[in-house]
């Protein structure tokens, strides 16, 4: 019972970056009808970010409070100009192309990405600095530290602001809008263009915090780190329905759930023959069994002519 | 292209030709598909007027609207509004400077509700007060908008859509609409109700440019027409004369 209530608390706090990250690939996908492949590089990239311009700072003497703040501002500064980027130099020359084009590029940025992280950054592990003393709470038999609290609570403070933005905004309807019809967007005066843009840089924005998140959660930060974050958040952004944000919030945690579970039940239900570093592989058992039985996600209904 | 295209100037009825129109066409070629849809034609919209464009299936009539809006750029020709050249500005510019396209199949954002809709059409505005009014206004225009408000455009018939689309593109406050077959798809009684709206908006001074399949509709509320055929302007007159003539009656009245 206390491994249950434990596996709930670490999945959840795991869902909820998965589900900051597969929002920005539903939001781009949306709107486009593209998967940005490289976001989950901007994850890393976010998580790089943070990490070099705290640890600098901290080495300068600036206090804490005030380190933490300034290279997260940094870190999404600099992540919304790396998805304005992306956008305009890979997807943007593609818009009319031929589907599989942008897909191609977007792998080939993403692959661009990795390797100017690990030019600058190395290929060694990065390790999170301790900032405050992050105490430990337990409550029925189950622990949660002061970071996971801080995370879950953040993003679902981010999932709820990005909602009001899409459904109580003039930008927000101006983005669904352009997700429904392109044309029609731009018969009432919206410059498709700069909506995109936007898009982008607020997912980018999500992805540079997710960074913080998963750097913090787990003290380490890794060039290669964006690649399996990405595909598992993509997965999360399927199996809640592609394109449907509520489904990117909703698939996140599932997963999230769904992965913590697993790996924690997974040693005993095989009799000790797989252990829970077999953790990775329910992610994407979820993604054949979503796409085999239910392609448009548990939310989503128009998957079939955008695909 | 010689400047002898120019369109025969209306006769009997209409506004007379005022010196400096709402919207002058000269000369358009629009390339669609590899196709020349439109094979340089040239027409004006006098502020006030109501003007019907007409023709068969595949005339280049649409081709023509979304050429003015910005939708599809002109391979040739000048669309000169309010005295500016268009060429270079871009469809959502167009939008802001009071050009309103009502495209045909109308283009509802079917997973908004009908406010949101009306919202989108006031997107180039700021006037937040003066957009509220707009927006009683129309809910007045259109009651049956107004029991709606709140219910996904998607949900609504091919009618009340239509009148979602109309109503979207008033909000723009446009001083150039332009509506691409609003009768298409729909119930005779709502075609009705539909054209006396057109008919109302008109009045109100609204320049208006009408595209129809269904002639004899179109002309009954215009002051003038234009025939296309295969991307060319074939006939253009007042809208009298073009119901009492013979080649449209052969071609488009059905006698």
């Amino acid at each position: 019972m206390e491994i249950l209530l434990q596996q709930i608390i670490n999945g959840l706090v795991q869902g909820s970056i998965y589900a900051l990250v597969a929002l920005g690939y539903t939001m781009v996908y949306g709107i486009l009808g593209l998967i940005n492949f490289a976001h989950g590089e901007v994850v890393m990239v976010g998580a790089m970010l943070v990490l070099s311009s705290l640890t600098a700072m901290l080495g300068w003497g600036v206090p804490p409070v005030l380190a933490l703040p300034i290279s997260v501002m940094l870190a999404i500064t600099g992540c919304m100009a790396l998805g304005y980027g992306i956008e305009r130099i890979a997807y943007r020359p593609l818009r009319h192309a031929p589907r599989l084009a942008p897909l191609i590029t977007a792998i080939g940025v993403s692959i661009v990405l990795q390797n100017l992280a690990m030019m600058i950054w190395g290929r060694d592990y990065h390790s999170f600095p301790q900032l405050f003393a992050n105490t430990t709470h337990s409550f029925g038999g189950a622990v949660i530290n002061d970071i996971q609290i801080i995370i879950f609570v953040m993003a679902v403070a981010i999932m709820a602001g990005l909602m009001v933005v899409v459904h109580h905004t003039r930008l927000g309807r101006a983005m669904r809008a352009i997700a429904e019809n392109q044309h029609a967007a731009q018969l009432m005066g919206v410059d498709v263009n700069r909506v995109i843009s936007i898009t982008f840089m607020l997912g980018s924005a999500m992805a540079a915090v997710a960074g913080l998140m998963v750097s913090a959660n787990y003290g380490l930060a890794h060039y290669y780190m964006g690649f399996l974050l990405g595909l598992k958040a993509f997965t999360a952004a399927v199996l809640g329905g592609i394109g449907n944000l509520r489904g990117a919030m909703l698939g996140g945690l599932l997963l999230g759930l769904i992965e913590s579970l697993g790996a924690g039940y997974i040693g005993d239900l095989s009799g000790g023959f797989f252990g829970s570093n077999y953790q990775d592989v329910f992610a994407f058992l979820v993604l054949i069994a979503v796409l085999v039985f239910r392609p448009s996600g548990l939310l989503g209904e128009r998957l079939a002519e955008r695909a | 292209m010689s400047e002898s295209k120019i369109p025969a100037p209306p006769s009997s009825a209409g506004a007379p030709r005022a010196g400096n129109p709402l919207l002058e066409v000269r000369d358009l070629q629009v390339v669609y598909g590899g196709i020349r849809a439109v094979k340089g034609i040239d027409l004006h919209i006098d502020r006030g007027e109501l003007v019907a464009l007409i023709g068969s299936n595949g005339a280049g009539k649409t081709t023509t609207l979304k050429a003015l809006a910005g939708l599809v750029h002109p391979a040739g020709g000048q669309i000169r509004y309010e005295g500016g050249e268009l060429h270079s500005i871009a469809a959502h510019r167009r939008a802001a400077m009071g050009i309103a396209l009502v495209p045909e199949g109308r283009g509802v954002f079917a997973r908004m509700t009908i406010a949101e809709n009306l919202l989108m059409g006031a997107y180039s505005r700021s006037d937040k007060i003066e957009i509220a009014t707009d927006l009683d206004r129309m809910y007045a225009l259109f009651p049956r908008l107004a029991e709606r408000k709140y219910q996904l455009a998607g949900t609504l018939s091919g009618g009340e859509q239509q009148m979602v689309a109309m109503a979207r593109a008033l909000m723009s406050r446009p001083r150039l609409l332009m509506l691409d077959e609003p009768s298409m798809g729909l119930a005779p009684l709502m075609v009705q109700k539909i054209f006396a709206t057109i008919r109302d908006i008109a009045a109100l001074g609204m320049s208006i440019l009408l595209v129809e399949q269904n002639a004899r509709l179109a002309l009954q509320v215009a002051q003038r027409g234009y025939v296309m055929e295969s991307g060319a302007i074939t006939l253009s007159g007042s809208a009298t004369e073009l119901l009492g003539s013979d080649a449209v009656q052969r071609a488009y009245l059905g006698g």
